[in-house]
């Protein structure tokens, strides 16, 4: 029986950017915050040491701060015909665990989307007809545009010192920018890193084909910077230990760096790590949170009465926290009812692998986010009435590392051992370099989340069923990308090339990408989102949600920014509507 | 509740729950905080926080002011007593007289001796209006009960008459007397330095007997195993180059000239001058600017050719210069600049060695919260690396510094790791 604890005004379920802002945020306003965290207390002094942090066969191969498949797991499947298996070791994608949550282990590559991101189903309809839409798709704009995220943007981007360039300010194209992108009312807290031998190639091939190479966005710094809270970070020193690594060099923005050290000075903010919350209780009409119920870490139950509940979670596990809670409507594949767990998406993966003689790129000189990148294959940004698909994808030429047990490339053919895998490596390491395409992914009636039928966590609760396959038009979309990356990598000069075709069915075992999007998804429309434009439950009006979870599709671009532009956009909702006269902030 | 995980710094908090919330947790029957008398205990208050006197009286994750810290003096480890209005643990029974007697005359209320790791000597200065206040903020504390060993000291220095004789050869009951050729702010400044802020405690050096130097007070000191700079306005090792801005700026935000306050001086800003009004730390600082300089002068640089340097020169670059920056100059606000340190430059290397055996954390404060952290690298240097890259950070940049010995990081290592000799 849950030992019922003092009302506090907010509960937070996870303490990772969107907690610790959240928190950080409303403690500072004056209300009483509780954030909860599954995962340990973890900052910069004690877990990120230079002495242990550079640790790879630690951190990146035995996954020392990500979640334990025996903390939560997921059952996956392609498609409904299948009977979905649980997944025993995370691989096609790397939740977090602990305080900081993902925002302590990403490679910090920090996007805005593009405003055609945000209105893409009208967009899509306009330019090419509703016909041209993919089958079985559930496109869906989103319900705020671009012009109202952007102030938000341009918080969550000064919180972070982000190191870039501006293509865009106020309307004039920068040089030097990604003119494709939308209208910054400033420049980037930082100027750019500095780009290796490689991304050169990149940018002078790329120019040379008529395409818009930039820097791209960094959440390693590359300068000195203190944020608007007063934390103060250290540029970047190219280490190539960023992502699957906290940062021991106080360069990469994360909750440690840019929120925490101001966050655990506020008196009405209490964290407690260690504690997983299991449920959120309902009024007797379902209509407002209660509580929320959580287990400790010597296993006693305990119930915390609040006001206001945020899931800060990773956006799957807020899923099934609303799924487990009975938070809007399940998503029902065979009717096409119901919100929650609707419009899963993911994130698409090709390119071409470019192998040169005579050159050394020096890939260990890196960091998550250094690299080149180019805009003009993404979103809408090209004519694609000719390729019969929609959606695109960043393309991009970066190390973000060169690390000894895991980056040892070799073409493709090579043993996977031996003494002739043991030349490769010698003859490849310093001769290789990657041109990738990040790919949007678009929400079907097909691809969706919700409780699984069989299996059961420890504490007898339904796992969550993903299921998802890439579908036609993204497999379309990212092998048209793969040839412009060949393309680009032979303007490069690449000896020789490797084209790399986006690998399906999609598979859990090989590492893809930690962007999964949907599930709880923002929209005009109670029909087809689980939360309103301020990322408010339709149902439960004391609940808002943050995360990718609330994306309604997935862009070709990593999705770190846009779920802090929208946290900042819902804590304003929440500070200048919510809090003044609490209830439904859009009636339906 | 116990098993709810707390973060400790709101933990720390909790010293500053608002004083009517203070005032309403007071048990019945202990000193009732006297809602008329609110005004005093605000005032004392503030007089504790200039004092520092949580520092030493809250052991590390104890209660504050519930003392048994163990204070380490040359003599062996003193336990720092309970302060709360605790009857039989605290101070539950003292009078305002007793407490008066403790500060001015290092005396408890039957009459023994105080060790002067309770600076009595200092605290002799603070009126006895100040005084009184302090009594009534710590009456109105929350009593806890936490009985402290207060005999740890070995033969024959647990013999407290014989602090009588210290008494007669280094103590004067005094009162603060003003200097009536300077300053009101001045004065101010060296009430708060030589009485209640303790300042020469740390900063002065001290005699085989424990006591300060008098003749070389505020030249700096060492203190557990850390250096207390000159604080005087020697140009070298001193604050002659800081202006009385950046001394203000430092005691206040614990960062100034690009350096970041560490060690003892981390909790100092932390728990006290950060917290105090601005006009009480200028004063300080103009009467620290004003009182002129001492200290022995500056020696020449150990050459940049001799063997050491370029050993310590060769680890600097390897483990060192990512942070500090191969000119020595860190980096804002998060990694210490090293030419032109103070802490660099003290004639006791003591600190340099310390932070490198053990790493280290910076001030966390309002302004900059961040608290940037010196990792250890007592694991990997051995006392010759460690001699040799001390010796390169003291006497390069313009920095100028005895060298370093092996034996000397030896010796320190074995202090603040616990190893054996």
């Amino acid at each position: 029986m849950a030992r019922r604890l003092p009302r506090k005004d907010v509960a937070i379920v996870g303490l990772g950017w969107t907690g610790s802002i959240m928190a950080l945020e409303l403690a500072r306003a004056g209300l009483e915050v509780v954030a909860i965290e599954r995962g340990p207390w973890r900052d910069t002094a004690t877990d990120f040491n230079i002495g242990t942090a550079p640790d790879e066969l630690r951190y990146a191969v035995r996954h020392d701060i990500f979640l334990r498949p025996r903390q939560e797991t997921l059952t996956m499947r392609n498609n409904s015909s299948q009977a979905a298996l649980p997944i025993r070791r995370w691989g096609s994608f790397l939740p977090g665990n602990g305080v900081g949550g993902a925002g302590s282990h990403w490679n910090g590559q920090t996007w805005r989307f593009l405003p055609d991101d945000l209105r893409i189903r009208s967009h899509l309809t306009e330019r090419y007809g509703a016909g041209f839409l993919p089958e079985g798709n559930q496109i869906q704009d989103w319900p705020m545009s671009y012009d109202e995220l952007e102030p938000f943007y341009d918080k969550f981007e000064y919180v972070l010192g982000i190191s870039g360039k501006a293509g865009n300010l106020k309307g004039e194209v920068q040089p030097g920018g990604n003119p494709f992108e939308g209208v910054r009312s400033r420049e980037y807290p930082t100027p750019p890193m500095k780009q290796g031998y490689s991304q050169e190639l990149f940018t002078k091939a790329a120019s040379g084909m008529g395409l818009h190479p930039f820097p791209r966005p960094s959440a390693n710094l590359s300068t000195a910077y203190t944020n608007p809270y007063g934390c103060s970070m250290a540029p970047c020193t190219y280490c190539g230990f960023c992502e699957r690594f906290g940062c021991s060099n106080y360069s990469k923005s994360s909750p440690q760096t840019c929120v925490l050290p101001a966050l655990v000075r506020e008196p009405n903010f209490e964290a407690r790590t260690e504690c997983e919350v299991t449920k959120v209780n309902l009024s007797g009409d379902g209509k407002m949170a209660k509580s929320v119920t959580y287990i400790d870490a010597n296993g006693e139950e305990w119930e915390q009465p609040a006001d206001l509940v945020l899931l800060c979670a990773y956006g799957l596990f807020n899923v099934r926290l609303m799924l487990l809670s009975g938070i809007g409507k399940p998503y029902d594949f065979s009717s096409g009812e119901g919100v929650v767990g609707r419009n899963y998406a993911y994130q698409t993966g090709s390119g071409a692998t470019a192998f040169f003689e005579n050159v050394n790129f020096n890939p260990f000189a890196a960091a998550g986010s250094l690299g080149a990148a180019l805009d003009d294959y993404n979103s809408d940004n090209f004519d694609h009435g000719p390729h019969g698909f929609v959606g695109g994808a960043s393309i991009t030429n970066a190390y973000t590392n060169g690390r000894p047990i895991m980056y040892r490339p070799t073409p493709r053919g090579t043993p996977t051992w031996g003494s002739a895998w043991k030349k490769a490596v010698r003859d490849t390491y310093q001769r290789v370099t990657n041109v990738g395409a990040q790919g949007s992914v678009m929400s079907y009636r097909a691809n969706y989340l919700d409780l699984d039928p069989t299996y059961k966590d420890q504490l007898g609760r339904p796992l969550m069923r993903m299921t998802f396959d890439f579908q036609p038009n993204e497999i379309k979309m990212a092998n048209w990308m793969a040839e412009r990356c060949e393309e680009i990598a032979k303007a490069m000069g690449a000896k020789t090339t490797q084209l790399n075709r986006l690998t399906t069915p999609w598979n859990v075992v090989p590492y893809q990408s930690t962007h999964n999007t949907g599930g709880a998804v923002t929209g005009a429309d109670p029909k087809t989102s689980a939360v309103n434009r301020y990322l408010q439950s339709w149902d439960v009006a004391n609940v808002f949600v943050m995360g990718a979870c609330t994306f309604p599709q997935n862009a070709g671009y990593n999705p770190t920014g846009t779920v802090g532009a929208l946290t900042y956009w819902a804590l304003d909702a929440i500070q200048n509507k919510y809090l003044k006269s609490p209830g439904a902030l859009v009636q339906q | 509740m116990s098993s709810i995980v707390k973060k400790d710094a709101t933990k720390r908090r909790s010293r500053l729950r608002p004083l009517l919330a203070l005032a309403l947790l007071v048990a019945p029957g202990a000193a009732l905080a006297d809602p008329d008398n609110l005004v005093e205990i605000t005032r004392g208050k503030a007089l504790v926080t200039a004092g520092d006197c949580v520092a030493c009286h809250t052991a590390p994750g104890g209660t504050p002011f519930a003392g048994g810290l163990a204070l380490q003096t040359p003599f062996g480890a003193i336990m720092t007593p309970n302060i709360t209005p605790d009857s039989t643990t605290g101070i539950g029974s003292w009078t305002a007289d007793d407490f008066a007697r403790a500060m001015h005359d290092g005396r408890r209320p039957d009459g023994t001796r105080l060790y002067p790791a309770f600076p009595y000597t200092y605290y002799t200065k603070v009126t006895r209006a100040d005084s009184d206040a302090i009594f009534a903020y710590l009456r109105s504390l929350e009593p806890v009960s936490n009985s402290v060993n207060r005999s740890t000291l070995p033969f024959p220095f647990n013999i407290r008459s014989s602090m009588a004789v210290w008494n007669g050869l280094f103590f004067t009951p005094g009162e603060f007397k003003s200097d009536a050729n300077k300053s009101e702010e001045y004065n101010r400044g060296a009430y708060l330095v030589e009485g209640l802020g303790h300042c020469g405690a740390c900063h002065t050096p001290l005699n085989a007997f424990g006591a300060n130097k008098a003749d070389r007070y505020l030249q700096g000191g060492v203190v557990d195993n850390w250096t207390a700079p000159n604080i005087t306005n020697d140009a070298q090792a001193g604050l002659g180059k800081w202006s009385v801005e950046e001394i203000v700026q430092y005691l206040k935000t614990g960062q100034a000239r690009g350096v970041i306050a560490s060690g003892p001086m981390k909790d100092v800003v932390e728990n006290s001058t950060a917290k105090l009004p601005d006009a009480d730390l200028k004063a300080m600082a103009v009467y620290l600017k004003e009182r002129g300089a001492a200290g022995p002068s500056a020696p020449s640089p150990v050459a940049a050719s001799d063997s050491r340097m370029k050993f310590g020169e060769a680890i600097f670059v390897d483990t060192c210069a990512a942070c500090h920056v191969r000119s020595g100059e860190g980096i804002p606000n998060v990694f210490p600049k090293l030419a032109g340190a103070t802490i660099a430059t003290q004639d006791d290397p003591a600190s340099l060695i310390h932070i490198v055996v053990t790493g280290g954390q910076g001030a966390a404060t309002a302004t900059h919260p961040t608290a940037p952290t010196m990792p250890s690298f007592g694991y990997r240097l051995s006392d010759e690396q460690i001699a040799a890259v001390v010796t390169y950070v003291r006497n390069s940049w313009g920095n100028a510094a005895s060298p370093v010995t092996a034996d000397t990081v030896k010796t320190v290592r074995g202090k603040v790791t616990g190893a054996a000799d």
